[in-house]
């Protein structure tokens, strides 16, 4: 437990230092402290994840202390390592580590260097705790507090208002979900006296619970995803975040952050398990997702903005297979999706690095030849994202697939289709980034240059996990044993066991070989229709203002952000210009101020009855006494 | 016997400030104010254990009508004590830089403010209770109208006007409350009190002579339109004691004095109570949004999470007891920092317009840091002070009613929006020539937020002890008010 404890307490340390005294000491010292930090926890989950590996680690399920106590129920400040939290934990701490070490160089001149370390490490902070809580409330903490460091980072180069918009809608947004997570949480707490998973799961045995309430429930906690893991209706976040520092897109917008609502259903797969309706529900918000995001990425000209969505649309294919009950592929899609995303965003990086801040792939091309290393692992990553044998991309993806076609035909047709335009979309990307002739300015030019060790190292060992992650999950078919597979199942025995069964047991290899085929094709002609329409025919993306029809209503995303702003944020605007001006001002408070000129008036002709006159006080005491009379002896 | 020297201390320091003059007056106080809090913690020790342990004072002071000089001092009234006693002297503390014209009378009213919120949160007898309940009004009154910095005085004069009378009308339905009960039950004192039996007409009476005066103090809508013209016009100081410590007069009013005494009355009128708690919560957050006086933001703010604190308080629940007690507390921190951010930024642009500022981050990042800190707070992050009392209130809001807290629930979103929006047009951005040369904190403003970080993240980490000492003070209200 000690060391669980540190590697959790090791990044708040570095977040700490870097935060009070960051400003006195030479960056160099500021990123080591950065780096460090989190290298020593990588290097400390890496002998838990060991210990997993040939079972000589057994399962964390520890309290720290009491944090809510009250008569009906306490909620403890709680920790829980099991195969699932340490396959996050590898994936944080690793990932996190190689793009600490990237900022150093990546943000080397930056004059809030030091800040930047230390939000970094605050990150990797709560998103150790989100991943390490064992009950839903610990969970939460880290939950938002991943969103404020998103928030931070995001506007982190505060003194442009349009970034600072962008980190305020990141924020905004994600609360929005996390109501639905808050009353999910209520609702378990209610009718289980406690929010600890293992206690959950337990009670849930013996449990009278109605399954209408663990539909709420599920149904609750997924609102939660939608809005961390930018999910159709909530995703319009996740594209606008890129306004945040590179690094930070890799980090918590592609490999590890929004990845925590995949996290918390897997987390949950025991209640999931007993709804199959949410899991529906889930399925079809993800496929939607997948496609919808992947459609606008064809059209995006902004070489993070195609990034973007296409995390969006892979996030959505990941919701799919938890969906489709295919627990274990949506894990090991987050796994080489955090290889070839972050390698992505990092090679984007690197490029807009070597361009002084240029984003616009139609003013680029040709790189290749400035920039080897950049290309080469940023070409890796694209055909493990569009699912090009042997890379990992196609392992984890052809597990999806093959579970949504086991389900339901039309939710494998959709994710298919999803996929072929990634493959089209990230090679557009490539093509137009790094072949044909330069076509940004000779200033430029004259500057290109590949990055720096830095820099280039991540990318390498990016490229590399890229390539060979799917050795992770080797498919049953090649006679091969599937990892990942085996090392979760503790933590799925519930939902492996459960009606909806994991992956694709239920396929002949015949079946499952054909589709395998049929996805490595469909991706191959993907990228060459790519080749021909960028490279051969040499088409540019047409300028902003050129775009037409339905080209430019998908190049606009579908305005959905307008139609946001149009449905919520005015009205919401204009309710509060009437409510103050017109319901507090004239109607609440005119009623108190009526009420005061009534008595003031009602006041002023009493006064007028003290006249001083003691023939008028005589004349009313007697009119009084007659009256009593009458009343006490006549009407009564 | 230690009760009344704890009660008596603001008032004999009150008196040593006003003798002291004007040049010494602010450390004779800030001495006053510290003193106060360390006879305070003097009183902790048996609240730790958990159990009711009341500490108790009595001596007759009237005899027809039967009225005591009993004070009580159980955990509830420690916690309300401890947070009057430690913000009175941070508060004045705030003032430090400020030269204050007649500084002798502002900071004996300050102390003798803090006597009589000290009075409310310890009588154990209905009529002391009502005396220092008006008590209490008074210097603050005068506090705001003397010292008020906007440049409209008669519009200020008008509002704190308003304020005086609204609350005092409130005040004297309590008072007929008090002789109501007086003629049936024969006695002010709480015990005999919480155990009269009226029938549920004259709750019903009750219920609406007390709940009118708690209302307009916390306030409740729709009785809350003297309060953001009188936060904005308020000294900084005052609008802090006001917002940090005497709403929480009217939120205790209600735990110790309406719920437990007439919990017939409250049950009849708990529905509509609640109802209109829950739409000052979302109609404070929405009118907040558009707000351009940050002191007027603020005291939106503050009126919505005051409308949670009500319904917590009305859903009859140990959760929403808890939350709404844990929340008392954290708001006042909070809302002491957030209020004392607006007076830097006042005294240092000497404007409130958000618009009119932007970008002090660029020149002040010590202050952005802790300004950040505390808006975090005030949006109930996990780990912070507000987060434990947030969660608390809508979990027993919830046990109330699933739907209403989804509604009330929404205050985590619109928080969010202001807030956020706040900070942004204030504070990021570019600079302006307003906000060029802003000056960064120095360590004596430093200190006021450490306290103010310390106590959002003691609280929210570790609320365990915090609650536990409340815990049998709310457990026997709320079997009072179950009855």
């Amino acid at each position: 437990m000690s060391y669980l404890l540190i590697i959790i307490l090791l990044p708040l340390l570095g977040f700490l230092i870097n935060a009070l005294v960051g400003k006195k000491l030479p960056k160099t010292v500021s990123g080591i402290i950065g780096s460090g930090t989190i290298f020593v926890s990588f290097v400390l989950s890496t002998i838990f994840f060991i210990g997993f590996v040939n079972g000589s680690q057994q399962k964390i399920d520890v309290n720290v202390y009491d944090w809510i106590a009250l008569p009906d129920f306490t909620i403890t400040f709680g920790l829980l390592l099991d195969q699932l939290s340490a396959t996050w934990l590898m994936v944080v701490t690793g990932i996190g580590f190689l793009i600490h070490i990237y900022s150093i160089s990546y943000m080397h001149d930056d004059e809030k260097f030091h800040v930047f370390f230390s939000y970094l490490n605050l990150f990797i902070f709560f998103m150790l705790l989100l991943v390490l809580g064992n009950n839903f409330l610990i969970t939460f903490i880290g939950w938002e507090g991943v969103g404020l460091c998103s928030y931070l980072l995001i506007g982190f180069w505060f003194k442009n208002q349009d970034y600072n918009n962008a980190a305020k809608k990141a924020f905004v947004m994600n609360r929005i979900g996390d109501l639905g997570f808050l009353l999910g949480i209520f609702l378990l707490l209610y009718n289980f006296h406690s929010l600890h998973f293992g206690t959950i799961q337990t009670a849930l045995a013996t449990s009278t619970i109605s399954h209408g309430l663990i539909v709420a429930i599920t149904l609750l906690l997924f609102v939660g995803a939608m809005g961390k893991s930018a999910q159709l209706p909530l995703y319009t976040w996740l594209p606008d975040a890129m306004a945040g520092p590179t690094p930070v897109s890799a980090l918590i917008h592609a490999a590890t952050m929004v990845t925590a609502g995949i996290y918390m259903i897997v987390r949950a797969n025991f209640l999931y398990v007993l709804a199959p309706e949410t899991m529906q529900f889930i399925a079809f918000i993800g496929v939607a997702t997948a496609l919808f995001a992947a459609t606008i990425g064809l059209m995006q000209n902004d070489i993070k903005k195609v990034l973007a969505y296409s995390t969006v649309s892979q996030l959505g294919l990941m919701f799919m297979a938890l969906g489709v009950g295919a627990f274990t592929s949506g894990v090991f899609h987050v796994v080489t999706h955090a290889f070839f995303k972050a390698c992505l965003f990092l090679g984007s990086g690197s490029v807009i690095h070597a361009l002084h801040g240029e984003q616009d792939i139609r003013n680029m091309g040709g790189l290749k030849k400035y920039m080897p290393i950049t290309f080469w692992t940023f070409l890796i990553s694209s055909l493990a994202i569009s699912g090009v044998f042997p890379f990992s991309g196609f392992f984890s993806k052809d597990e999806i697939l093959a579970a949504a076609f086991e389900h339901n035909k039309v939710l494998w047709a959709v994710a298919s289709l999803a996929s072929l335009m990634t493959a089209f979309y990230m090679f557009r990307l490539v093509f137009l980034t790094f072949t044909g002739e330069f076509r940004g300015t000779d200033e430029q030019k004259h500057h290109l240059h590949e990055s720096p060790a830095l820099i280039t190292f991540p990318l390498i060992v990016l490229a590399l996990l890229a390539a060979v992650g799917g050795a992770l999950g080797l498919p049953e078919v090649f006679q091969a044993k599937h990892f990942l597979k085996e090392f979760l199942s503790p933590v799925l025995a519930s939902a492996n066991h459960g009606g909806e069964g994991a992956a694709h047991e239920g396929l002949s290899h015949g079946t499952e070989l054909a589709l395998m085929a049929g996805a490595f094709i469909g991706a191959l002609l993907s990228i060459g229709y790519a080749y021909t329409k960028n490279v051969s025919g040499k088409a540019l993306p047409v300028k902003d203002e050129e775009q037409s029809g339905l080209g430019k209503i998908v190049y606009n995303k579908y305005y959905v952000d307008e139609i946001y702003n149009l449905l919520f944020v005015k009205p919401i605007l204009f309710l509060s210009e009437i409510f103050h001006d017109v319901v507090d001002r004239l109607v609440v408070d005119g009623a108190v101020n009526w009420s005061g000129r009534v008595s003031l008036m009602v006041g002023g002709q009493i006064r007028k009855l003290q006249s001083g006159y003691i023939g008028f006080y005589l004349l009313a005491m007697v009119l009084s006494i007659v009256a009593m009379f009458f009343y006490v002896f006549i009407i009564r | 016997m230690l009760l009344i020297i704890l009660l008596f201390l603001p008032l004999v320091f009150a008196l040593f400030t006003y003798l002291s003059g004007d040049r010494y007056a602010k450390y004779v106080a800030l001495a006053g104010g510290a003193a106060t809090f360390v006879a305070c913690i003097l009183f902790k020790r048996p609240f730790m254990q958990g159990g009711l342990n009341p500490i108790t004072y009595a001596h007759a002071w009237i005899t027809n009508p039967a009225i005591s000089f009993s004070l009580s001092l159980d955990g509830l009234s420690f916690m309300l004590v401890a947070l009057t006693t430690f913000l009175v002297p941070l508060i004045i503390f705030t003032t430090y830089r400020k030269e204050i014209d007649n500084a002798k009378s502002f900071f004996s009213l300050v102390l003798l403010m803090e006597f009589g919120l000290l009075g409310v949160f310890l009588a154990s007898d209905g009529f002391l209770f009502y005396v220092f309940w008006e008590l209490a009004l008074i210097p603050i009154y005068f506090i705001a109208l003397l010292w008020g910095e906007n440049q409209d005085a008669a519009f200020r004069q008008r509002a704190i006007f308003k304020f005086f009378v609204y609350t005092l009308a409130g005040s004297l339905f309590m008072l007929l409350g008090f002789i109501y009960l007086y003629q049936h039950v024969g006695s002010f004192s709480i015990s005999a009190l919480y155990g009269s039996a009226l029938s549920d007409n004259e709750q019903s009476i009750l219920f609406w002579a007390f709940f009118l005066a708690f209302a307009i103090k916390i306030p409740v809508f729709p009785f809350h339109t003297w309060q953001p013209d009188t936060y904005k016009e308020s000294p900084s100081a005052g609008t802090m004691l006001l917002a940090g410590i005497m709403l929480k007069m009217g939120i205790y009013g209600l735990l110790r004095w309406l719920l437990p005494i007439a919990p017939h009355g409250v049950a009849l009128w708990t529905p509509l109570v609640l109802v209109f708690a829950v739409i000052g919560v979302i109609y404070g957050s929405v009118i907040a949004i558009k707000q351009d006086d940050l002191k007027k933001l603020l005291a939106y703010s503050s009126f919505a999470h005051v409308g949670l604190i009500t319904a917590g308080v009305f859903t009859l629940t140990r959760e929403g007891f808890q939350g709404a007690a844990v929340q008392m507390f954290a708001h006042g921190f909070n809302v002491v920092g957030l209020f004392f951010a607006a007076e830097i930024i006042l005294q240092r642009t000497g404007t409130l317009s958000i618009s009119q500022l932007g970008g002090i981050r660029n020149v002040a990042p010590k202050f952005a840091a802790c300004f950040i800190l505390v808006v975090l707070a005030s949006v109930a992050l996990p780990t912070t002070n507000a987060f434990i009392g947030e969660f608390l209130l809508l979990y027993g809001v919830y046990e109330y009613n699933t739907w209403l807290a989804a509604i009330a629930g929404l205050t985590i979103i619109l928080g969010a929006v202001y807030m956020l929006r706040m900070y942004q047009l204030v504070m990021l951005g570019e600079t302006n020539s307003l906000t060029a040369s802003f000056e960064d904190l120095n360590w004596k403003e430093m200190l006021v937020f450490v306290f103010i970080t310390i106590a959002i993240f003691e609280f929210g980490l570790a609320p365990k002890m915090m609650m536990n000492m409340m815990q049998p003070s709310l457990d026997l209200i709320l079997n009072y008010s179950l009855r």
